[in-house]
């Protein structure tokens, strides 16, 4: 069809232009489906991290609080439980499993984390899989450690090096428990979850690398030998929290009543999927901004698609009268034009699912490294591809602003051609 | 078209000059147009008709109202009143659509300039025609083909086969894009050829070569032809010479 021929020749011939505008398309479709990517992505990431643990026990604070530095290591703990009271927890009848972890100590800005070697079996992640071992084996021996897969990666550990853990959680400590180093046992394979950034001690080292210190630094008098260590009784005073495997989920209310109600010491119990979206709760307001504000830019970007056919229309009020002239009808005219925006919104949204794609390919390992978020590369679901189509029609729709005004001119230009 | 309406006009009607050509191609009675707006401008047209193979130039300087007349004459103008017959039907009685049907299957429009797609090339700027008229195209394939009918037409107008499939539109002098004007008026054999000032573009020399190829052409296609001018030194070249005053009354700033 030779008119279809020549509207696209008449694109072509204002290439610049039209490129200009698809790569403004491109760019604000890129960004609304990346919010979206990471957004999806970020939840996968974090309902993926645990699973199969039913409670995680902790002192009393908030939920989230508490999920956070437990499974996800961000923040830190208010308070401890004691080992008496973690005890009592374990006679719980109801109680098939309980594992648990003591925080706030670092290597190298990864934290480490003391637990027992049961934590690998028990620990759980991305519907119910198994941490399982890339090398070497849990620890034996009170000074071993288990690295996760990103910190091998990164500090380029091999089963057999040294560590010296420090004291406290941030990524530069000037207190180093240097005197009692820990020789690593295991490599966990990639997880994509927090666990490839912990080293895991043994509760007995946590407890065995503080013996001599008080109040947040060593205590050069009472200095106590990595060999010395090994005879006195390491069972720890308290722990952080404890993650639990209930024998039944029904009873899981049950249980976290119990726990939230046991007298001895205030203690918090959670659901870490209940708590999961209380946290969504949350940060669902900050989604939805970022949402309204990609979706702002694909506006302006039709917008700008709709002032740029605007500003052509007058240099192409020639065009109009010839095609007039030959015999063209207003409404020929006027589907010339949303044909041409439907068409350059059409080319900006592939281009910009085809760039977000480039760009996530190119940049996941990068953004599973820095951010521990696995923004997975799949096509694009069902409900954006409905968002997709509907940008395209809203394209095809903002082409009547200009298509009704040329239109309009062709009526009022009849047979005479302007310059 | 359908509605091919032969209403003769009353005999009241006078018909000012007899002049040589067939039976009337055209025939406009009792029209009444007014351009919207703030500026009214306003055409009445009491009488005014045309031969078959006739070839009027119609001479009135700017602002008399030439252009509204061709505007009405190509069906692209609807009058408020009044009857135009052209080849049998009134065509301010069609709607919109079937004037712009009724345009490309029976009218070639010259432009004074500016006749082209720039974009396009040279070969597709005449076939435009042939995709809005199906019996243009009928008799363009009769003839061997669109593609070798425009070749025919752009070769006898003087176009370089060079430029006549390679070419871009954009790439030509006034007078080449004012010739390919006019073979595009011209492909398909329509019966009235429009040609708004097509020489005020050219200089003296260019002109008289443009208006011969153009004559004969014209004339092969036995087409009838009409053309508007203010350049009464064409005169001598045509068969029937009129004043758009003497045809039609041009007033502004509200109806006469």
């Amino acid at each position: 069809m030779i008119i279809v021929r020549l509207a696209l020749q008449s694109l072509a011939n204002r290439w610049l232009t039209a490129c200009l505008t698809i790569l403004s398309i491109a760019l604000s479709v890129m960004l609304l489906l990346g919010v979206e990517k990471v957004r999806t992505g970020a939840r996968q990431s974090f309902a993926d991290t645990i699973s199969g643990t039913d409670l995680i026990v902790g002192a009393r604070s908030g939920n989230l609080n508490l999920l956070l530095y437990s499974v996800f290591r961000i923040g830190n703990a208010t308070n401890n439980i004691t080992w008496k009271t973690y005890q009592d927890i374990q006679t719980n009848p109801d109680i098939a499993w309980i594992v648990p972890i003591s925080l706030g100590d670092s290597h190298r800005g990864f934290r480490v984390m003391g637990t027992v070697p049961e934590y690998f079996a028990h620990y759980h992640y991305r519907r119910g899989q198994p941490l399982t071992f890339a090398a070497g084996a849990p620890f034996s021996d009170l000074f071993d450690a288990v690295i996760g897969a990103d910190v091998a990666t990164q500090l380029g550990y091999r089963v057999g090096n040294k560590i010296v853990v420090a004291h406290g959680a941030g990524a530069v400590s000037f207190l180093e428990h240097d005197d009692k180093p820990f020789r690593v046992s295991g490599i966990l394979a990639k997880t994509g979850t927090p666990v490839d950034r912990t080293v895991h001690v043994s509760l007995g080292a946590i407890e065995a690398i503080h013996v001599d210190w008080q109040s947040g630094a060593r205590d050069p008098t009472k200095a106590v030998s990595a060999d010395d260590v090994r005879q006195m009784d390491l069972t720890p005073k308290a722990i952080t929290a404890a993650l639990v495997g209930l024998k039944s989920r029904l009873a899981a209310f049950r249980v976290q009543r119990e726990i939230n109600n046991y007298r001895q010491e205030p203690l918090s119990a959670i659901l870490p999927g209940a708590t999961l979206q209380e946290l969504w709760g949350l940060v669902g307001t900050a989604e939805t901004a970022l949402s309204a504000v990609s979706g702002m830019v694909v506006i302006t970007a039709l917008l700008g698609m709709v002032t740029m056919i605007l500003t052509t229309l007058n240099e192409r009020r020639r065009e109009m009268a010839i095609l007039r002239s030959v015999g063209a009808r207003p409404s020929t005219i006027l589907s010339l034009l949303v044909v041409e925006a439907g068409v350059l919104t059409f080319l900006g949204v592939l281009a910009g699912t085809l760039l977000l794609y480039g760009a996530l390919m190119g940049l996941q390992p990068y953004i599973d490294r820095t951010y521990g978020l696995h923004v997975a590369v799949d096509p694009p679901s069902a409900d954006q591809l409905k968002i997709l189509g509907g940008i395209v029609a809203a394209g095809f729709l903002a082409g009547l602003l200009p298509a009704l005004r040329a239109y309009r001119l062709s009526l009022a230009d009849g047979m005479t051609v302007r310059t | 078209m359908s509605e091919v309406i032969a209403s003769p006009l009353p005999s009241t009607e006078d018909k000012p000059r007899r002049h040589e050509g067939g039976a009337d191609i055209v025939r406009i009675g009792g029209v009444q147009f007014t351009w919207p707006g703030r500026n009214p401008f306003t055409l009445a047209i009491d009488g005014f008709s045309l031969g078959q193979g006739e070839r009027l130039l119609l001479i009135g300087p700017s602002g008399s109202g030439k252009s509204t007349f061709l505007s009405l004459l190509a069906g692209i103008a609807k009058p408020d009143a009044g009857k135009i017959d052209v080849l049998g039907c009134d065509i301010a009685r069609l709607d919109g659509a079937a004037r712009d049907r009724f345009r490309a299957e029976h009218y070639g429009i010259i432009f004074q300039m500016f006749n082209l797609l720039p974009y396009a090339s040279v070969i597709d700027n005449v076939l435009l025609p042939l995709s809005f008229s199906p019996s243009r195209k009928r008799r363009a394939e009769a003839r061997g083909g669109g593609r070798s009918e425009a070749a025919r037409l752009l070769g006898n107008l003087g176009i370089e086969p060079s430029l006549i499939e390679s070419g871009n539109a954009a790439s030509l002098s006034v007078g080449q894009q004012q010739r390919v004007a006019a073979a595009r008026a011209l492909i398909g054999s329509p019966e009235i050829v429009i040609a708004d000032e097509p020489t005020s573009s050219l200089d003296r020399n260019r002109q008289q070569a443009f208006l011969d190829l153009l004559f004969t052409e014209v004339e092969a296609a036995g087409a009838t032809l009409i053309m508007v001018s203010h350049d009464e030194s064409l005169a001598g070249r045509f068969s029937r010479v009129a004043d758009l005053a003497e045809i039609a009354q041009a007033s502004r700033g509200g109806r006469s």
